[in-house]
């Protein structure tokens, strides 16, 4: 399916006979993406895995992941770059969800009670975040990451030392050994697949669903909107190709005796995840959002023209960690247990090293650059082992490979970033 | 009086002042719960002298002007390759240090000046950069580590491929330096080559930073306008400091390694450089002025607080890590204050 998304790209300015440069630039714009795309086709070529296998992993991946990438797409909006601090509404999302099996409510109400509860937790966490971004403007990134690691030091003191000795709780299930702090892994049965079990469908169908909804919207913003451009127009028809290719695989696959078929989506869980792609297109048609860009784009203007710079940063934040917090939710509901102090913490990296795989950047990302950079870095994941195997003889050297990318693509993204600002730094001085 | 100590109050600083007050708490309860001192006192030179040199390493950097080092694992993943050079020679004692010094030196130093490089084009941002560049190097030497063509027996895994996590120094070079001269007052232990090795490195920075170079280096990292302006290199000042503290880090873990007895490989160097960084802060620097005595200081307060720590905790409450979470809190709050220092505010 990938491939085919990418014959269809690159095909396009040809198509509307704009020439080479266009092509040119489209390779330009997309590199880091393109060339994930080549990575992960030899990656699924040496694996030799089959793609039934690669593409059911890749539903369960997305179907924990994607909320915690589309996390971040708000604070790059607003110019305050990578958000590392949804570490610490993972941390919330978590809390809850300890609160709710402590007290044994179970299935979706125990869900949706977590979510209630992580909810202000995240935004109380998010607010202190955005404060204290706020004074170290300019090193925003660094600050949400030492952030992360600080509440984890506080997460941790709450945790081990105080739960049981100034937090009196009794539950065997729950604590150590000796009474104090929280085991290493907690179970989370009563809560295990309280989204995801709600409706499953098969991939086929799911692929026919998401063909028809992209064909509605697109069709709709060609013939809905009367002042639509040209280049929007274009973008709609290849959009409707796309959809007719999903469509029509879908219903090859169908039809035939693959394994494909028996892959499971979780369909609930897929619709929150498109859900909050909406939520992250539409909200920059509002006030908000435009003020989210116009800060994003220069404090300094934003403040001239009334807009109160050091709270839409903070709600930027906020937003950004209440979405973590109920994609962390979504995460441990499909995991089954909780790795007490585990499972929060690589989360912000990954989120960011899928987003940049996908194409964006510090200061731009889109719901789409996340959509395509959590296949791609998922994809990574599911066949990187498999690959080093075939290639080097081991797959530990495949998992290493993978946390390379991963760092790697995080420190060329903010270096070719650090590198663009210090030039039009200089440049500025110079005029 | 109450002006002085007010005045003291506001130099220190809101959480030094929470530190300091926070490890006199621990001494006097070490004292309560008869915790034997000249042993914690021991504990406390030698851990000093481990981390002291990582902390220095510090120095050159924020006083060029690049920050904090938050990428001194490429330095210490140079002096790891030395080290493992000086076992795969089968070297011994101190001629295995020097050697594995020696070898470690000119790796830091080419790797240093491609990343001084890099952090001369990413002005501005050379903390989150740096951060990143370390942890990518860490885990592309992960690959290294498996695939090096060492081959002492000592270092590689007895079945399968590449190098072990750890590594014993055992009989190699394990305590060499902390041996030399040490003196033993009873149950009070001076590692006196470790301690001397640490402030000779001290006393030749400090020496270094009053060289003509030096001053230059640092009239670069105070004011780059004023730098250009007296004709100064901006860009060669930043790569020497760099060059310098990648190089510190590479002596470090080698004198690290052999104090702890044990080389470590693969994600062990990973978060080395935030420890050096918290240190030189709590000892009273920023993130653009730094002097020998914050880098003393720092090394002393933050080791202090972690040796201590430890037992006292154990006494009061029988929950592990303790003293760990306290470390992870302490150092990334200080490092948190320091960037809220900078500011960028209004």
């Amino acid at each position: 399916m990938r491939t085919e998304i990418k014959t269809n790209v690159g095909n396009l300015p040809k198509k509307t006979g704009q020439g080479i440069s266009n092509v040119r630039s489209f390779l330009f714009d997309n590199m880091v993406m393109l060339l994930f795309v080549v990575i992960c086709g030899l990656g699924i070529w040496f694996s030799k895995l089959p793609i039934s296998f690669i593409l059911s992993d890749l539903v369960v991946r997305i179907a924990r992941n994607a909320f915690l990438i589309l996390a971040l797409l708000i604070p790059v909006m607003a110019g305050m770059g990578l958000n590392f601090a949804i570490v610490l509404g993972a941390m919330a999302g978590q809390l809850a969800i300890l609160m709710v099996v402590h007290w044994q409510i179970g299935g979706l109400v125990g869900f949706l009670l977590a979510v209630l509860i992580s909810t202000p937790l995240a935004m109380l966490f998010g607010v202190m975040t955005g404060r204290l971004l706020n004074k170290t403007r300019g090193q925003e990134m660094i600050t949400s990451m030492v952030t992360g690691f600080f509440a984890n030091g506080l997460y941790q003191l709450l945790l081990l030392v105080l739960v049981g000795t100034l937090i009196k709780i009794n539950n065997p299930e729950l604590l150590l050994g000796n009474g104090i702090g929280v085991k290493n892994t907690v179970d989370l049965r009563i809560v295990t697949n309280a989204i995801d079990g709600m409706y499953i469908v098969s991939l086929p169908v799911f692929g026919f669903a998401v063909a028809a909804a992209m064909g509605a919207y697109y069709l709709f913003s060609l013939f809905g909107q009367s002042h639509s451009t040209a280049a929007a127009r274009n973008k709609s028809f290849l959009y409707l190709g796309l959809a007719a290719v999903i469509a029509a695989g879908s219903m090859m696959v169908k039809s035939s005796d693959s394994l494909i078929n028996f892959i499971e989506v979780p369909a609930v869980t897929f619709a929150l995840i498109a859900i909050a792609c909406l939520f992250n297109l539409f909200i920059i048609k509002t006030k908000l959002g435009q003020d989210f860009r116009t800060v994003g784009q220069d404090q300094h203007i934003a403040k001239v023209s009334g807009i109160d710079v050091n709270k839409t940063r903070i709600i930027a934040i906020t937003i950004s960690t209440v979405l973590a917090a109920w994609g962390q939710l979504l995460l441990l509901q499909n995991f089954g247990n909780l790795n007490t102090y585990g499972s929060h913490e690589s989360v912000g990296m990954f989120a960011i090293a899928a987003l940049l795989i996908g194409g964006a950047s510090v200061a731009k990302a889109t719901v789409g650059q996340a959509l395509i950079g959590m296949v791609l870095f998922h994809t990574l994941f599911i066949v990187s082992p498999n690959a080093g195997k075939t290639l080097l003889g081991d797959a530990q050297l495949g998992e290493f490979f993978r946390a390379f990318v991963a760092y790697g693509v995080i420190a060329a993204s903010l270096a070719m970033y650090a590198w663009k600002r210090a030039m039009a730094g200089k440049k500025k001085l110079q005029a | 009086m109450l002006d002085r100590i007010r005045l003291l109050l506001k130099e220190l600083g809101l959480p030094r002042t929470i530190i300091v007050s926070f490890l006199a708490v621990l001494v006097i309860l070490a004292a309560i719960y008869d915790i034997p001192l000249p042993a914690l006192m021991s504990d406390l030179l030698v851990r000093v002298g481990m981390n002291g040199i990582f902390v220095l390493a510090m120095l050159p950097a924020i006083v060029s002007g690049i920050g904090p080092n938050f990428g001194l694992p490429l330095g210490i993943l140079g002096g790891l390759v030395g080290a493992l050079l000086a076992i795969e020679w089968n070297l011994t004692g101190l001629t295995a240090i020097i050697v594995a010094i020696l070898t470690g030196l000119p790796l830091a130093v080419l790797i240093g000046m491609a990343y001084g490089w890099l952090l001369n084009k990413v002005k501005g941002s050379e903390m989150m950069v740096s951060t990143y560049v370390g942890f990518s190097f860490v885990s592309l030497m992960n690959i290294g580590w498996t695939l090096l063509p060492f081959t002492s027996a000592a270092m590689r895994w007895p079945i399968g491929r590449g190098l072990r996590v750890t590594i014993s120094l055992e009989d190699r070079y394990d305590q060499v330096l902390n041996k030399i001269f040490s003196i033993n007052i009873g149950g009070f232990t001076i590692p006196t080559g470790l301690i001397l090795v640490f402030l000779v490195l001290c006393l030749l920075v400090w020496l270094f930073m009053r060289s003509k170079t030096g001053i230059a280096m640092k009239a670069v990292g105070d004011s780059r306008q004023f730098a250009v302006a007296s004709g100064l290199s901006v860009d060669t000042n930043r790569i020497l400091g760099t060059v310098l503290s990648t190089a510190l880090g590479a002596i470090g873990i080698v004198v690290f390694s052999q104090s702890f007895g044990f080389l470590q490989l693969y994600e062990a160097p990973m978060f080395m450089g935030f420890a050096a960084v918290a240190s030189i802060l709590i000892g009273g620097a920023t993130v653009r002025k730094a002097s020998i005595s914050n880098v003393i200081i720092g090394a002393i307060l933050l080791q202090g607080l972690l040796v201590i720590a430890l037992p006292v905790a154990n006494k009061i409450i029988t929950v592990g890590g303790v003293a760990e979470i306290a470390r992870i809190i302490v150092s990334n709050g200080i490092i948190l204050y320091a960037l809220a220092q900078v500011g960028g505010g209004d």
